[in-house]
């Protein structure tokens, strides 16, 4: 049984319609790659499955729930986690306690714990310290522990957002666009990454980005829209000559021969 | 039957004037997205402008002597304390608000604060906490129509309300300085991006909205007869619900958000109990930002995620 | 819990108990060297300050840590120190009439007044933060501000509690003034204590996470208004306490003592202080009380002053005194890592 999937979603703001029956389904344990060009409403399905917008038709159902109505922190503690395109740190407070405060399912001590301070407090604290520093090595940021936020390097906040994201040890991760500013390196590290938390953690990965190498190389399948609906979908070999993903991305005239040669 | 008619003639006036003082907070909020809270004193400024400037041409003078003042000394005041509170409110916005214009939200709320509560308490002081006798810039003729009551000074009010509003009206479809506020409105980096100067639109609203809100107050002290150094505070407050009530950042409806308060005001006072009159718009306030926060003319805004 | 863990846990519990119990005889010394040392005036200011710490540190709580910003706290106030007076009235004379009447019949009487009192603020706190903080940023400071003033209208109009004249108890010489500097200052330690719990845990960075970012917030599953109308409820129960501990220092109150005012007397001290810090939001208090008492003389200059004061600062230093740290950081850190291990 598909772990994500959505049925002919709509989203519509105003005049504009955003997003118009749009269906696709993720298999447990698969890199699933949702690529189209700029204003294509990418990032209004994440926010659509994550809640943050309400769906004006269709529904989606994840791991045997219909997720319709649900707000936000609902979806997220069912086990969908996600990044932002605009990096959403909690900018004051320090890298670890980023992390720990997504930690809602090893926080076992309540707000009465906390008060009187006893053993299960020191026990929860812990467990959730411990947790995020496994998470912050993963992602490679066990040094900058407690720094402010705010005062990573761009990168490093992207990375710092997917430790925080992992912290609810979903069973999901929508990651948009986090190749974002990278260089070619970088983008090649970022591949490693989603790789090994799909093989280590389990995580099945759903991938919004325009960094056409990161995505044919880590996808197992890829949906495209164009203008807020489906125009293909199908493993990376079939998309990159897809005609209509390449009109989609180049217009209709000078179609290159894949994908990968307009965007290098 | 005729009670009704006089609670409704008395509870639109009002409205009138709280719908002058609304229109501008409703302006500066749909371009700034601040809460103009010194904007009651201005009110309070334009209302004591209205005294002073009307005592300085011998006002009390022409009463005394039974005579009516003069009703183009009386525009000559209108105008004048209404020059004297775009002033003020323009100056208000370069000292305080322009320097935290790009602060987070807060911040300039708090300044907002900060400066309504300088000027109540610089006007106890330099005014004096004593209520003032109002001048009588228009000599009270009372008409009865079929059992209500109705004064020149009503007339009055709803005359200049009305011409005012409408020259607002003409002002913000016809005028460069009108349009570009409504672009501002909707979107200030691309107005800014489409060449409009933004600071000097943004004092244009300031001083319109504050010229208005001069001419409430005079109004008010008419129909009142008493002013005092703290009058902005309460009528402030019930002219931003009217702002509120009506859709904040809309000007049709921060008139008649004004109106329906007016009424609201009214009516409790006259059916209800003196002692809610205050008490109905707060109760209007919450309701209203609990249940439809865009106001009754407003549209819901999506915040982009 | 292991068998160690167990075991470890009561020295832990006894050590507590031991700090608590010789700072309460501590702070009963230091309350008779008070009273007995140092001259009326300086007395009331003291008092003052510890009461506007508790207001300043519980304000703190929702607008500084959590960002959601309230300017109608005096309501809470309000119903703290009208319950306390009222239930103290009611209370005494059965009190008295089990414990003999003396100092520990006051203590009591007093004590149970204070937390019907905060409770009571606390749950007013619910009822106006459940539908208030939906909304956001200026939108919510108005609403806050509206329901201040409701409250206050409607203790104006509340005839068993003296309306507009006050209430001052039953007997002539107004309400028992239960108010030392021992209370006061216990009430301040135990507050401190509780918020500094609540904002060093993970309720406290879930707190601060949604003053951040609450999208973000919401999205690693934070329940963001329970959260918020918990903060908010706290800090009404504080402002509650606040009350009732402001009630007992003077004959009677009336609802004019908790005009718009008091607000923004609060909103001077935490940004003062620093919006976002414990310490800073105290000294904030510190601050008002001393200055309230400086400018005794100057009383129609003070509001001018403050509102100088206010612009000043966010035009200067935004972020007030100490901004979002504490005092005594380092030390405060130490004591953090000691206790997660």
């Amino acid at each position: 049984m598909s772990l994500l999937t959505l049925e002919r979603v709509d989203k519509v703001f105003g005049g504009l319609r955003a997003v118009g029956g749009v269906s696709f389904s993720v298999e447990p344990g698969a890199i699933f790659g949702l690529i189209g060009p700029n204003g294509a409403g990418k990032t209004t399905i994440f926010n659509v499955v994550t809640g943050v917008y309400r769906a004006d038709g269709g529904r989606v159902l994840f791991d045997g729930h219909d997720l319709s109505g649900k707000g936000p922190a609902a979806i997220a503690a069912l086990g969908v986690a996600r990044t932002f395109q605009n990096i959403r740190l909690f900018r004051a407070m320090t890298v670890e306690e980023n992390v720990m405060v997504a930690g809602h399912k090893l926080h076992k001590a309540g707000l009465v714990s906390a008060i009187f301070r006893n053993r299960a407090y020191a026990e929860d604290e812990l467990a959730l310290r411990t947790r995020a520093h496994e998470l912050l090595d993963v992602l490679g940021l066990a040094a900058q522990a407690g720094d402010v936020a705010g005062s990573l390097p761009y990168g490093s906040q992207r990375r710092l957002e997917i430790a925080r994201a992992l912290m609810l040890g979903p069973k999901i991760l929508l990651l948009d666009e986090p190749a974002a500013g990278m260089n070619s390196n970088e983008a090649v590290e970022l591949e490693r990454q989603i790789r090994l938390l799909r093989d280590q953690l389990g995580v099945t990965v759903v991938l919004v980005e325009h960094n056409m190498s990161v995505v044919m190389s880590v996808c197992d399948r890829i949906h495209v829209v164009d203008h807020g609906e489906t125009i293909a979908e199908g493993p990376p070999a079939d998309i990159k000559v897809h005609p209509r993903v390449l009109a989609a991305y180049l217009g209709q005239e000078d179609e290159p021969d894949s994908v990968s040669e307009a965007h290098p | 039957m005729s009670e009704f008619f006089q609670q409704i003639i008395n509870g639109l006036s009002l409205g009138s004037i709280y719908a002058l003082i609304a229109l501008g907070y409703t302006m500066v909020y749909g371009i700034l997205k601040l809460i103009n809270f010194a904007h009651g004193e201005v009110f309070m400024v334009g209302a004591y402008g209205g005294y002073y400037i009307a005592t300085a041409l011998g006002v009390d003078g022409y009463e005394a002597s039974g005579v009516g003042f003069p009703l183009g000394l009386a525009l000559v005041v209108l105008v004048l304390a209404m020059s004297a509170a775009a002033l003020l409110g323009v100056t208000i916005e370069g000292l305080a608000y322009r320097p935290v214009r790009s602060a987070p939200r807060l911040t300039p709320l708090i300044t907002a604060i900060g400066v309504s509560l300088f000027l109540q308490n610089a006007a106890m002081l330099v005014f004096s906490p004593t209520p003032r006798r109002y001048p009588a810039i228009l000599r009270e003729l009372r008409f009865e129509l079929g059992g209500v009551i109705i004064t020149n000074i009503k007339l009055a009010i709803f005359v200049v309300a009305l011409l005012l509003m409408v020259g607002l009206k003409l002002f913000v479809q016809r005028t460069w300085t009108g349009r570009a506020m409504r672009a501002l409105s909707l979107n200030i980096d691309a107005a800014r991006l489409m060449g409009i100067d933004v600071n000097r639109t943004i004092r244009a609203t300031f001083a319109v909205g504050s010229a208005l809100a001069a001419a409430g107050g005079i109004l008010f002290g008419l129909d009142q007869i008493t002013i005092n150094p703290l009058m902005g505070v309460l009528t402030g407050m019930k002219a931003f619900v009217a702002a509120v009530l009506g859709g904040i950042g809309n000007i049709p409806g921060a008139v008649v958000g004004g109106l329906l308060i007016g009424l609201a005001e009214q009516l409790t006072a006259g059916y209800l109990s003196p002692d809610y009159r205050d008490a109905i718009t707060f109760v209007i306030l919450v309701v209203i930002l609990v249940l439809k926060p865009e106001g009754l003319l407003g549209v819901v805004r999506q915040e982009k995620v | 819990m292991s068998k160690a863990a167990e075991t470890a846990g009561k020295p832990r519990w006894a050590l507590r108990a031991g700090v608590a119990a010789l700072t309460v005889v501590a702070l009963y010394g230091v309350g008779l060297g008070v009273q007995a040392g140092l001259i009326e005036y300086v007395q009331r200011i003291l008092l003052i300050a510890g009461i506007n710490v508790i207001l300043a540190v519980g304000l703190n709580l929702i607008n500084g840590t959590t960002g959601q910003f309230s300017i109608g706290h005096a309501g809470f106030m309000a119903v703290g120190a009208y319950t306390t007076a009222f239930v103290g009235v009611e209370l005494a004379p059965h009190v008295a009439g089990a414990l003999g009447a003396g100092a520990l019949a006051d203590g009591v009487t007093f004590n149970l007044g204070l937390l019907v009192g905060a409770v009571l603020a606390g749950v007013a706190g619910f009822v106006v933060g459940l539908p208030s903080l939906r909304l956001k940023g200026d939108y919510l400071a108005i609403v806050t501000l509206g329901f201040g003033e409701i409250i206050r209208i409607l203790f104006n109009n509340a005839d068993f509690l003296g309306a507009a004249t006050g209430y001052f108890g039953n007997s002539a010489a107004g309400l028992p003034t239960y108010t030392s500097f021992f209370w006061v200052f216990f009430w301040v330690i135990v507050v401190i204590c509780l918020i500094r719990n609540v904002t060093f845990s993970q309720t406290g960075r879930s707190l601060v996470a949604i003053r951040e970012d609450e999208i973000a917030a919401e999205a690693m599953a934070t329940p963001t208004t329970r959260l918020k109308v918990l903060a908010f409820a706290l800090s009404a129960a504080t402002a509650g306490i606040a009350g009732g501990l402001f009630a007992h220092m003077q004959a009677g109150i009336r609802p004019e003592d908790f005009k718009f005012d008091k607000s923004i007397d609060m909103i001077v001290m935490i940004i003062v202080g620093g919006l976002g810090s414990i310490s800073g939001a105290a000294l904030g208090g510190i601050f008002v009380a001393v200055s309230l008492e400086l400018m005794r003389d100057l009383q129609q200059y003070r509001l001018v002053l403050y509102a100088l004061l206010l612009i000043l600062i966010m035009l200067v230093r935004p972020e007030g005194l100490l901004g979002q740290r504490e005092l005594g950081f380092g030390w405060l850190k130490r004591l953090r890592r000691k206790e997660g291990t």
